[in-house]
């Protein structure tokens, strides 16, 4: 007999919690099973050597919603943060760095032309961005839907005719091409192109040169357009994001079980029946929501053939390929990196000294290889969070691209060359660094997987392209968070707005589960 | 899954047409020289006069070179689930040796194509579709173990239909035909090889669809034309075969539905109550293409409805408009025909809901030629739920011999 009243849900990655939390809140029984032993999915803080910790996946916060932050009380959930609002700094081997405060240049060589370009752009792409951000917590249109989705049509038609007739033409102009022909036609400095361009292009399938980027681009920029400020650090890592958020869920009422993979979703006749879990354990519920990524809870927990074909080919081929590296080295010290005052090595470090160096990373990554010469984007938590390091100790914790899901730049010889090409890039930044470092770890995208049971090991769960966004994201008809079997409904990055730690995923499935209540 | 595709290794792109393994005979016997293309294959529109042919039919049997028709053998431990996931109706209900009539849709719910499944021994099935479908069948397969093998070129096929086809099989040599029931299989020992003869056809008369190797191809028709001059067999080509289908009540896809896979405009394409299928729609199963959006459309209604028409006069209303009494176009007829058995004009026509009730007045505007001289007659049509053609020696078991 099913259990109507109760809802599980699967996976307690932080849209699971986010919803769990909403919907304990409006007086649901809710179950969050997570296969880990902790919860946070990829938002996780964990140790990769003795004493050492960092963020095991994403290690920047850049758009956790404030709505949700507020509502679910996070701050008085524990979290903190060591730091806000991280400067950027573009590493240039002459020393020569670039530092952006919240996009102005506070440091560095740049002609007038470009300083003047650059705080156009800005305020520009800050404008585009939060049309982008104001779609984050609303249910994306259906075409073809009805009078709800005719409505959201509209606020989104709106929201681009209110950008006004010239910004309106130009957001027009940009949102679909790449980032490397929009730069090129405002800016000199290659150092300034190859920062801003990484902003474009990390965690994606995407050179500079590929259309799409400037809207992945827009995406990473919707926090700081809502007033997020720019990325933050979590005291404790980005698990102190998961843990703030389980608290708040289990405050709600919501029981949240760890180290329990489930197996499969059980359906009975047309309708999602509970879960089952790898240990034979049956969960009956008359609501699941899948925080897990398209692929795995469509193919792997509900099973192909429990779909109807046009729709399982759609997932099976949503593009869910990741392309990033995750970076952890444990030094001994804090590395000096030339020529760069040491009251800036907790910034936001990027290396990406122009826009074809960022090409050429990407060529490789096009046919199966990873980068010859990667890009980073590097941070020293330690130096705002002493928790996470050894007393002197640091912890670096960097993004590597290229790194694509691809079986010849897979395995143990992959990462060792990988990693070894990191570590040369960056110490020649850095001279001296390699000796710093006591223990290292490097995430391929099939480690991101295995670990954080990804399908491809896409941060995001699939590409933000154009083609996977919103009423598209994950497929035509099931982008309103229900999907097509009865009581079973998405709330992770796979759906709409996508990746980054945002919530709003969470929070727009809990409102979509309450409104099929409200309508049966 | 495992998909081969028998047509790649038959290095196709040397020759746009093939001609089927009975040509060296459909051939001599085509005294019009009358073919068209169908399915890549060379084949008869008529042999030697399409009304004689069609007279074949009904009273002696005719023969019919079936071959073109797409095949796949279905096989694998899921071949059942594949199938029920594939198809509208309850493929559990064809038991082994039997046939069943079936549709397949998108998840729009809109149909694809229609074709029979030959349930031929315990989890070995033969799809038979009008259409090209391994492309759809790959695609449906994945999460499935299931084997698929498109083996259009492998298996020879013959129709033979009519009164007098039960007596030519008997004398072929295939004993105890006639206890076949209709949809049934039965194999039957033939120059050495083995004669698969199912009681199935596209004529709604008595008949048999026979089905053998391709090198065994000649011997078969060889026999069937020996033992069957004194049974009245002639052979048919597809125009004959097109006024039998029609006065049988059978649809042809791109003639009575454009392929859902196909259709460009959205509203061209039509849901199996849209082509009067729903009989076809088994609900009970929990999940097949397009369940979700055919269940939706129950409850909404359907945009069109499918109907036969007995059509006023004698003019074929071919691809005729549908009035209603206040002159506003309801519909296109899809199939017309005069029906030289029912003695009736008639017509399938798919009309805009709700147009298509038993009393609704309905006028098909015809259009015919005389010696150059285009008329038009405004005909008076009325809704019929009667089946044409339908003679008891259809269903009769034992077969008879006439």
């Amino acid at each position: 007999m099913t259990d109507r009243n109760r809802i599980v849900i699967v996976g307690g990655g932080h849209n699971g919690l986010v919803c769990a939390a909403y919907l304990a809140r409006a007086g649901r029984e809710v179950t969050v099973v997570e296969a880990a032993a902790q919860v946070g999915g990829a938002a996780v803080t964990r140790e990769f050597a003795p004493g050492f910790r960092a963020s095991g996946c994403a290690h920047l916060l850049y758009q956790l919603d404030r709505g949700i932050a507020g509502e679910l009380k996070l701050e008085s959930h524990g979290l903190r943060f060591a730091r806000r609002s991280l400067k950027t700094v573009a590493l240039a081997l002459e020393g020569d760095h670039l530092v952006l405060d919240a996009g102005k240049p506070v440091a560095g060589t740049l002609s007038e032309a470009d300083r003047a370009g650059l705080a156009t752009y800005r305020a520009r792409m800050l404008k585009f961005a939060k049309v982008v951000a104001r779609q984050h917590n609303r249910k994306p249109p259906r075409l073809g839907g009805g009078r709800s989705d005719l409505m959201g049509a509209a606020m989104l038609g709106l929201d681009i005719r209110m950008l006004g007739r010239e910004d309106m033409r130009e957001f027009l102009r940009i949102a679909g091409i790449n980032v490397f022909d929009v730069l090129e036609e405002i800016f000199d400095s290659p150092l300034l192109k190859g920062a801003l361009a990484l902003d474009a292009v990390m965690g994606a399938n995407l050179g500079p040169r590929s259309n799409n980027s400037v809207l992945s681009l827009l995406h990473r920029l919707s926090g700081e357009a809502e007033g997020n400020g720019g990325p933050a650090i979590p005291a404790g890592g980005m698990g102190a994001v998961s843990e703030a958020l389980a608290a708040s869920a289990r405050a709600a009422g919501a029981t949240i079980r760890t180290g329990v993979p489930v197996k499969r979703i059980t359906l009975e006749a047309d309708r999602v029946s509970g879960v089952e879990l790898e240990t034979g354990e049956k969960l009956s519920a008359g609501t699941v929501v899948s925080n897990a990524d398209p692929a795995t809870t469509l193919l792997r927990l509900v099973g192909a053939r429990n779909l109807e074909t046009g729709f399982v080919h759609r997932i099976r081929h949503f593009r869910h390929k990741g392309m990033a590296a995750k970076l952890h080295l444990a030094l001994e010290a804090l590395p000096t990196v030339a020529r760069l005052s040491q009251d800036l090595a907790g910034e936001r470090l990027v290396i990406a000294p122009d826009l074809v160096y960022l090409e050429h990373a990407f060529d490789a990554a096009k046919y199966g290889q990873t980068s010859p010469e990667p890009a980073l984007e590097i941070t020293i938590p330690s130096l705002h969070d002493k928790s996470l390091a050894p007393a002197g100790k640091h912890v670096l914790s960097a993004v590597v691209l290229y790194a694509p899901y691809d079986e010849r730049a897979n395995g143990d010889g992959a990462r060792r060359e990988l990693l070894d090409r990191s570590l040369a890039v960056l110490d020649r930044h850095a001279p001296g660094l390699r000796r710093q470092v006591v223990a290292s770890e490097l995430l391929l995208p099939a480690d991101i997987e295995r670990e954080f049971r990804i399908t491809g090991g896409h941060w995001h769960h699939g590409e933000l392209a154009l083609d996977q966004f919103m009423m598209l994201r994950p497929a035509p008809g099931a982008a309103q968070y229900q999907m097509p079997i009865g009581g079973l409904f998405l709330c992770g990055a796979g759906c709409h707005p996508g990746g980054g730690v945002m919530g709003s995923a969470g929070r727009n499935a809990a409102n979509a589960v309450l409104a099929t209540e409200r309508a049966a | 899954m495992s998909i081969k595709n028998e047509m790649n290794r038959k290095e196709h792109f040397r020759k746009a047409v093939w001609q089927s393994p009975f040509h060296p005979r459909t051939s001599e016997l085509n005294i019009l020289n009358e073919w068209h293309r169908w399915k890549d294959y060379t084949t008869a529109n008529a042999f030697f006069d399409e009304q004689l042919e069609y007279a074949a039919i009904r009273n002696a049997c005719a023969v019919f070179d079936l071959t073109p028709m797409t095949k796949h053998l279905i096989t694998g431990p899921d071949a059942l689930a594949f199938l029920n996931r594939l198809v509208t109706r309850d493929v559990a209900k064809i038991k082994p040796g039997k046939v069943g009539y079936t549709i397949w849709c998108d998840d729009n719910g809109q149909v694809i194509d229609d074709g029979t499944i030959f349930h031929l021994r315990e989890g070995v099935y033969r799809l038979c579709s009008q259409e090209r479908q391994l492309d759809w069948l790959t695609r449906n397969a994945f999460g499935f173990d299931v084997t698929i093998v498109e083996d259009t070129h492998d298996v020879a096929g013959l129709a033979l239909q009519g009164p007098t086809s039960c007596a030519v099989l008997k004398a072929i040599g295939c004993t105890g035909v006639q206890n076949l029931k209709p949809f049934e299989i039965g194999f039957y020992p033939f120059a050495g090889s083995e004669l698969t003869v199912s009681r199935t056809g596209f004529t709604g008369d008595l008949g048999y669809e026979l089905w053998i190797d391709p090198a065994r191809a000649l011997d078969l028709w060889d026999a069937l034309f020996d033992q069957g001059k004194i049974h009245g067999i002639r052979p048919m080509g597809t125009h004959a075969l097109e006024v039998a289908r029609i006065e049988a009540g059978f649809l042809a896809a791109q003639v009575d539905f454009h392929p859902a896979d196909q259709a460009i405009m959205t509203d061209r394409s039509r849901s199996p109550f849209e082509l009067d299928l729903g009989r076809l729609v088994d609900f009970s199963k929990p999940c097949f293409n397009g369940r979700r959006a055919l269940l939706a459309e129950k409850e909404k209604g359907s945009r069109y409805r499918f109907v036969r028409l007995d059509v006023e006069g004698n003019k074929p209303a071919r691809s005729a408009y549908i009035y209603d009494k206040d002159k506003n176009v309801v519909g296109t007829v899809t199939s017309a025909e005069w029906s030289p058995s029912a003695k009736k004009n008639i017509a399938y026509a798919s009309l805009h809901m709700p147009w298509g009730r038993p009393d609704d007045e309905l006028w098909a505007e015809i259009y015919y030629q005389r010696e150059l001289k285009w008329y038009k007659v405004m005909a008076r049509c009325r809704v019929t739920d009667q089946p044409f053609w339908d003679p008891p020696r259809k269903r009769a078991t034992p077969a008879q011999d006439f």
